[in-house]
């Protein structure tokens, strides 16, 4: 990857970005890569380079053209990708060093002559659908602000050195917003928004398009900040907007409308999660489970009659619909068994289910039962070492367990003492090993 | 597959009064044979035509879903889940649908869990009638087949159309459903359920009243409640011995406690009475399919709120539905990654299958494919 980025040229990047859907791991390395990016060479980079626009802003040009509509191009880019991967949780670093180039480049753009404005605005919206499309992944978002990047410098043809180095600045600084995008996305396209809102000059026309991309980012922005703590950073990207209303009555109506509906949006967000936070703390003493009376008298029962120590734990399963769950110590199992079927304020008659589990340190016999009786569940573990597994076989008080206890043996190699026949049952009979072990290794005969 | 055949001895012996000299042999049934629907072996010991011990190899279809399930991410295990009990992979995508929605505490949207519930009783029917042709076909009753097959492939039909596959449907998702009802669909279903409570009554004059088939069933591979329980059946297998027990009745799930429907029961535990219940089972299927279609939203999502990767919390579960072999179980242990530690399925149709040794023993050899028919496997099932 950090190669791709020092020398990049058209093919390999569009080849990443093909990829990029592929290495979805690759995702999180980036985002770690663009945010050393952003905050340490981009930073140094970017001043140079603010300097030479400054310059530039004097003596309009054609040069303009070109820079105008490379700067909108970059920044439709890295506001829609924002939007559009506004998912995950966001490397912050990188978004603020792409926020802080971007405006202030945008302000620089703000006299820039009407045609060139409404030229790039057009670009802009046309751009930020394809870009909108291509960002659908973080990765390949940012690839395609690269590629865009490189569009742009091919474009500007008769545009000086100075022109094209700012707009691969503000390139990068999308592509760097983009990649940052997860979950803070919103902050960064509410600040696209207002951006442009600043970009709005005198012209009537090119404010109006440019009003209408940032109501159109305002309610991506807002989409986004649905998610809760999205909502906090849109509702400072919205206190920005309003600031950024320009001098004229109509766009500055316009900017407090979008920051108007910002506000709401996360505001509302806000509220909802509020709203969830209090329902969490609400239920955070939590009612005793129904089946605790349950587990209580049969954890009773047994302590009655074999002592405290044969069991070695008792819970609720909350994960499994509130099972009463107890774990057995494995020399009393079967004493513990047989009086679980045969007690009569028990009487856990049917066998639901029996396997075995390993987890590496120890392996573990899973055991669900039923009374017809009481209707009442009942899950019972029973631990055993992973070196020499045993289990007493509970073949002779549930005829059931027979299979269910030669499937464990064939594929954990649990041995279920007790047993009349504990032989394979899945696997041909010379299979070498028991697959479900976690270090399991296929028996080659070739070695 | 190599097999303890020490398990069985063979001996020969006078029989009494006749003086005539007996002999005891093997029969190797299957693994490739029509009446074992699929690859079931049996080698039973035969003295004349006595049963006199049985001994089942299974294992012939074992693919390993647990151990390839260890390797994939939920979603992706759902279409292994298709090809355990592929005459009902509806409800075996429900099962562990329903167990990573369990873990995880996600909410169905109404409308996709009246489309499962809805092709989860299709599929029901499906399974049922495949199960009544094949049957019949086994104790030599050929036109039943071409019945079933015909009407099954109605529902095939509208699975195709509604998924894109006829067996191995793939459909569900966790938190809801891949595809909504195409437009029509719905008055489709309905239709159907039209059609067949038509044609149910056909089957019951062709074959249920008849007097040679009641002879055939009526006593053969009975048992009683208690040793159905002690053997761990489900199902049907346990309905017949008088138990009135259905999860989709004595633990809800989905949205089947807003239906109207009955368990039927048996008491005589014998092959007819299983016949009976699975046909009175198709009934109650229509019933709440009726129900189902009558009450289904109009629109709405098809799927919940979930997380873009889906990891369970760390622990465990187990949760066991109603498929139409008997109790599906799914069992999940989590480490609270995307792939599952453990994953283990309780099979209806293995625990079902191990109290065939025990029907047999004792039968004439010419019932013994009739028993084995009305247990209903499913070796995709039974062999995982």
């Amino acid at each position: 990857m950090s190669e791709e980025k020092r020398k990049p040229t058209p093919e390999e990047k569009a080849k990443a970005a093909a990829e990029a859907r592929e290495k979805l791991e690759a995702a999180r390395k980036a985002k770690e890569e663009q945010a050393a990016q952003a905050s340490a060479p981009e930073a140094v980079a970017s001043s140079p380079e603010q300097n030479a626009v400054k310059a530039e802003a004097e003596p309009a040009s054609a040069d303009q053209l070109a820079q105008a509509k490379a700067e909108a191009a970059a920044k439709a880019k890295a506001a829609a990708a924002a939007a559009a991967a506004a998912k995950a949780k966001a490397a912050r670093e990188a978004a603020e060093g792409g926020a802080t180039d971007t405006k202030a480049a945008e302000t620089e753009a703000g006299g820039a002559d009407a045609d060139a404005k409404a030229k790039a605005a057009a670009a802009a919206k046309a751009k930020a659908a394809a870009a909108a499309a291509a960002a659908a992944k973080a990765k390949a978002a940012r690839e395609a602000a690269e590629a865009g990047a490189t569009e742009t410098e091919a474009g500007g043809a008769d545009a000086d050195a100075k022109a094209k180095a700012a707009a691969a600045a503000k390139a990068k600084a999308a592509a760097a917003a983009a990649a940052a995008a997860k979950a803070k996305a919103a902050r960064e396209a509410a600040d696209g928004g207002a951006a442009e809102t600043e970009a709005g000059g005198d012209d009537a026309d090119a404010k109006a398009k440019a009003a209408a991309a940032a109501k159109a980012k305002a309610a991506a922005a807002a989409a986004a900040a649905a998610k809760a703590k999205a909502a906090r950073e849109a509702g400072e990207g919205g206190a920005a907007g309003a600031e950024a209303g320009g001098d004229d009555a109509d766009a500055k109506a316009k900017a407090i409308a979008a920051a108007k509906a910002k506000a709401a949006a996360a505001a509302a967000a806000k509220a909802k999660a509020a709203g969830g936070d209090a329902a969490d703390t609400e239920a955070a003493p939590k009612a005793p489970s129904k089946n605790q009376p349950h587990l209580d008298h049969i954890v009773k029962l047994i302590t009655e009659k074999f002592g405290s120590e044969v069991i070695e734990a008792s819970y609720i399963n909350e994960l499994a619909k509130e099972v009463p769950t107890l774990v057995i110590k494995n020399e009393n199992w079967h004493d513990v068994a047989k009086f679980l079927k045969e007690n009569d304020e028990l009487s856990f008659d049917y066998l639901s289910n029996l396997h075995g589990v390993d987890y590496e340190d120890r392996m573990e016999v899973y055991y669900h039962f039923y009374s017809y009786k009481n209707r009442q569940n009942l899950a019972v573990k029973v631990k055993t070492d992973r070196e020499q597994p045993t289990v007493a076989s509970v073949m002779n008080i549930w005829s059931g367990a027979n299979w269910n206890e030669r499937e464990t043996y064939d594929l954990l190699g649990i041995y279920f003492p007790g047993h009349s026949e504990l032989r394979r049952i899945m696997l041909p009979e010379e299979w070498v090993g028991h697959p479900l072990r976690k270090d399991y290794v296929p028996f080659d005969e070739e070695v | 597959m190599s097999m303890n055949l020490d398990m069985i001895s063979l001996n020969s012996e006078f029989s009494e009064g006749t003086g005539l000299r007996t002999e005891e042999m093997l029969l190797n049934v299957g693994p490739q044979h029509p009446s074992t629907h699929g690859v079931f072996r049996l080698v039973v010991k035969i003295d004349g035509e006595t049963i006199k011990e049985s001994l089942p190899v299974i294992g012939y279809l074992h693919r390993g879903t647990e151990k390839l399930a260890e390797g994939l991410n939920y979603t992706q295990i759902i279409p292994y889940t298709d090809r355990m009990d592929y005459l009902s992979a509806m409800t075996n995508n429900y099962v562990i649908c329903h167990a990573v929605e369990t873990m995880m505490g996600i909410q169905i949207p109404e409308r996709a869990d009246f489309l499962r519930v809805i092709v989860m009783e299709m599929n029901r029917i499906a399974s049922h009638l495949v199960w009544w042709g094949t049957y019949l076909l086994d104790i030599g009753a050929m036109s039943p087949f071409l019945f079933a097959f015909r009407d099954r492939e109605m529902i095939l039909e509208l699975f195709n159309e509604l998924c894109g596959a006829r067996l191995t449907y793939n459909y569900m998702r966790i938190g809801g459903v891949k595809w909504d009802a195409p437009p029509g669909w719905i008055e489709k279903v309905k239709e159907f359920v039209k059609h067949l409570k038509k044609e149910i009554e056909n089957y019951h004059a062709l074959v249920t009243g008849n007097e040679i088939f009641i002879n055939r069933l009526q006593g053969i591979g009975k048992f009683d409640a208690k040793t159905a329980i002690d053997y761990s059946l489900s199902g049907v297998m346990l309905r017949s011995t008088g138990v009135k027990w259905d999860l989709r009745k004595d633990e809800p799930y989905s949205v089947y406690n807003r239906f109207e429907f009955d368990v039927p029961t048996a008491t005589e535990g014998d092959c007819l009475a299983r016949y009976q219940l699975r046909m009175a089972e198709i009934e109650q299927s229509l019933r709440i399919l009726e129900q189902a279609l009558g009450q289904f939203p109009e629109e709405g999502e098809i799927m919940g709120k979930v997380p873009k990767v889906i990891r369970p919390p760390q622990g465990e579960t187990f949760v066991r539905i109603e498929s139409p072999r008997g109790e599906i179980g799914c069992y999940i242990a989590s480490n609270g990654k995307d792939k599952p530690w453990r994953m283990k399925f309780r099979r209806p149709s293995f625990n079902n299958l191990q109290i065939l040794p025990k029907l047999l023993k004792g039968e004439n050899i010419s019932n013994m494919v009739a028993i084995l028919g009305s247990i209903d496997i499913v070796l995709g099932e039974v062999d995982a």
